[in-house]
């Protein structure tokens, strides 16, 4: 049987292989947030619609993770936190992971036009091109901004869920895009402080290199305080209550508290306790996104029972 | 001609045809409930069948 030579290779692409390309954990967030943002408009729409809707926001986010490791593969390869994904890895071919990426960026835009409304359809389309092609190819290797703008990327999901159920944009759903795409920057570089000789090997510019540690001590406390007004703000909208200023109010307080310590802090500090401050807000930044969007949803379920929003 | 033979191939690609079939019946279902879905929320549909459709017909006197 010489005629499948070609394909006898160890490193067979399994189905997980392909799942891996569409960054199934960046997706997670994806589907969460879009899911409130869908779930907290004042608009319903039919289960079935918001399940599909969420689907196709998902996979679009797929296939634009699908496309960045494609592009990305080169210094995929140099990053040990990126070694073991499938281009590198020597799993999937570029060529496959550019292809899987282009369909599943056109599927998942139709689909949604078709489940949902054209604007929803296009935005999703615009967010695919903003991660592929402003933040990916462009932004990425060429600025130490690029945390700050490539967010944008990972923001418009909110917006995208507010858009399949009321067909447009409103202050609410800008606040939302405001809150991921400001925390961003913040819960990247505390991330950046205490794992950043990988980004070193790579040449890709950050912030702890290009303008040194002391200046993203000082940049994570700046847009942590532009932050708060952002996230306490969106508590004052139609979507948010009572419920959700508490948290918010308790979360922000906490936030800065961590951004202050890590601007008291210098490196000498850091590294006699090993970035445990640093750590320790990384952590607490994923659970400030992960409780603001939580409240939100919670206060949504409350106005169903005539109890919450203002 | 079919196929009679079962080549290694076919079990090592297991997973991922059978990962597609899911992805497609999935797909398939998927579908199927957002058709009924949007129909029983007001979508239209024409059946074209043997019931008169006054939208087709010309109005009397309406030349």
């Amino acid at each position: 049987m010489s005629d499948f030579a070609a394909n006898t290779q160890t490193q067979e692409a399994q189905f997980g292989d392909y799942v891996a390309l569409l960054k199934p954990r960046v997706m997670s967030l994806v589907v969460f947030t879009a899911l409130v943002g869908l779930l907290v408009a004042p608009v319903g729409v039919p289960p079935v619609v918001g399940i599909a809707a969420i689907l196709f926001i998902a996979l679009g986010g797929g296939a634009s993770g699908a496309l960045n490791m494609w592009y990305d593969a080169d210094i995929d390869r140099v990053m040990k936190r990126t070694q073991g994904r499938p281009i590198p890895a020597g799993k999937v071919t570029p060529g496959e992971a550019l292809s899987l990426g282009l369909w599943l960026s056109g599927f998942s835009v139709v689909m949604l036009g078709l489940a949902a409304n054209l604007f929803a359809a296009a935005f999703l389309a615009f967010t695919i091109f903003f991660y592929v092609v402003i933040y990916t190819m462009w932004l990425k290797r060429w600025t130490p901004q690029n945390i700050v703008i490539g967010g944008a990327a990972g923001a418009f999901p909110p917006m995208i869920g507010w858009a399949v159920a009321t067909g447009g944009v409103s202050i609410e759903s800008i606040l939302m895009f405001g809150l991921i795409f400001v925390w961003t920057p913040p819960h990247f570089w505390a991330l950046a402080l205490f794992m950043n000789s990988d980004y070193d090997k790579a040449a890709v510019p950050m912030l702890t290199v290009t303008h040194g540690r002391p200046h993203t001590r000082r940049m994570i406390l700046v847009y942590t305080l532009a932050l708060v007004p952002l996230a306490l703000g969106l508590g004052l909208t139609s979507i948010g209550g009572p419920v959700y200023l508490a948290v918010s109010a308790v979360l922000n307080l906490a936030f800065l508290r961590g951004a202050w310590t890590i601007w008291k802090r210098d490196e000498d500090a850091a590294a006699a306790d090993h970035y445990a401050v640093e750590k320790k807000v990384f952590r607490l930044s994923l659970l400030y996104l992960f409780l603001h969007f939580g409240a939100l949803l919670a206060e949504a379920g409350l106005r169903q029972l005539n109890m919450g929003g203002w | 001609m079919p196929i009679t033979e079962t080549h290694e191939i076919h079990h090592r690609r297991l997973g991922r045809n059978l990962g597609v079939a899911l992805c497609l019946a999935g797909f398939v279902g998927l579908s199927f409930f957002l058709t009924i879905s949007k129909l029983r929320n007001g979508g239209t549909i024409e059946g074209f069948d043997y019931v008169p459709q006054p939208e087709f017909t010309v109005g009397e006197g309406s030349e």
